[in-house]
């Protein structure tokens, strides 16, 4: 009985260990996979389902008013949103990670960002994402899988449009 | 003796007073809170940019802003909690320093003490067993020792008769 108890333990400290470590090595989500489904709640206050956009592109930037590699790119997303905004099927989507709201809402001020962008409450989105670091850039087909994963700054519009074109 | 416990009477009701005055470490609405009072808060946060960084001492933009927010939030009057409260709410639990007692994070609390217990409990028999088992080995080896240094007069007895019966056949 007691040695019982005793390996019991031993496997059940082990399992805690195991599932702890897996956790943390789970490397970040790639292309091919399907990307998890979220709700972002904007800053204006309306509601996105990720799964609501099947059939359309989605491009969902992860970014913060204090990361600085993130407004090289700022111009550039708004400029590739306006450009696919008559189509009506390619949808950007701002994820401000771990940010307070009134530096991001200066920010989205300053580079004049009009796409739908919200908060990461409870970072949930970006661990489900498993990103890394901000700037980061998925772009999700119609079938809601993940086709691209920009990690860091995109360097200009075309390399937007490139990577979004032959989807449409 | 008797006015001891007059003494002491007035000694708590002051100490109440002082604390009612000065409610931990709320500020007071409208008042200016200090770097010691933002501190005291921040101290107990980890922003999740800057791993095992408390907020306190991190140095990043993010964490300015984070302060930033606690000051406000102390300026408007907000309770030590209800700002904890507020960065777990926007950032989730793991901004705190320590996990909250609820669901899985109990894990974090109890494995530890089950390990400690587990150690003592372990100790306590591995103790026990090498007390029992000590007398026992020395006993045996004394009883070994005894057979021997027998043996060995044994046999010394034995030759010294061999040669005391030589000499007086001499």
């Amino acid at each position: 009985m007691k040695k019982i108890l005793i390996w019991g333990g031993v496997v059940l400290l082990l399992l805690i260990l195991g599932f702890g470590l897996i956790q943390s090595q789970q490397g970040q989500i790639g292309r091919g996979e399907l990307a998890p489904d979220f709700e972002l709640k904007s800053f204006s206050g309306e509601t996105y389902r990720l799964s609501d956009f099947r059939g359309s592109v989605v491009v969902v930037n992860f970014w913060a008013s204090w990361c600085d590699s993130c407004k090289p790119e700022a111009k550039d997303l708004e400029a590739a949103h306006k450009y696919y905004q008559p189509r009506g099927d390619v949808l950007f989507l701002g994820v401000d990670y771990v940010d307070t709201e009134p530096e991001a809402l200066a920010y989205l001020d300053e580079f004049q960002i009009t796409y739908p962008n919200g908060p990461d409450l409870r970072t949930k989105i970006s661990q489900a994402f498993r990103i890394r670091g901000v700037p980061e850039t998925f772009i999700i087909d119609q079938n809601g899988v993940i086709v691209h994963v920009q990690i860091g700054p995109f360097r200009s519009l075309e390399d937007i449009l490139s990577i979004i074109d032959p989807l449409l | 003796m008797i006015k001891q416990p007059k003494r002491i009477l007035t000694l708590l009701t002051s100490v109440l007073i002082l604390v009612a005055l000065f409610p931990g470490s709320a500020v007071a609405q409208g008042s200016d809170p200090t770097d010691d009072d933002v501190n005291a808060i921040a101290k107990q946060l980890y922003c999740p940019v800057c791993e095992n960084i408390p907020l306190d001492a991190c140095g990043t933009t993010a964490c300015e802003q984070w302060r930033g927010i606690i000051r406000d939030k102390l300026r408007e009057g907000w309770t030590e909690d209800q700002i904890k409260a507020y960065f777990v709410d926007q950032y989730g639990d793991r901004v705190l320093a320590e996990p909250p007692r609820s669901g899985f994070n109990w894990v974090v609390y109890i494995v530890p003490l089950l390990v400690f217990v587990g150690g003592i409990i372990l100790l306590y028999f591995a103790f026990q067993r090498w007390r029992t088992a000590e007398p026992e080995e020395s006993s045996r080896k004394g009883v070994k020792r005894a057979a021997d240094s027998r043996n060995s007069t044994d046999e010394y007895i034995s030759r010294v008769e061999e040669e005391l019966r030589k000499r007086s056949k001499g």
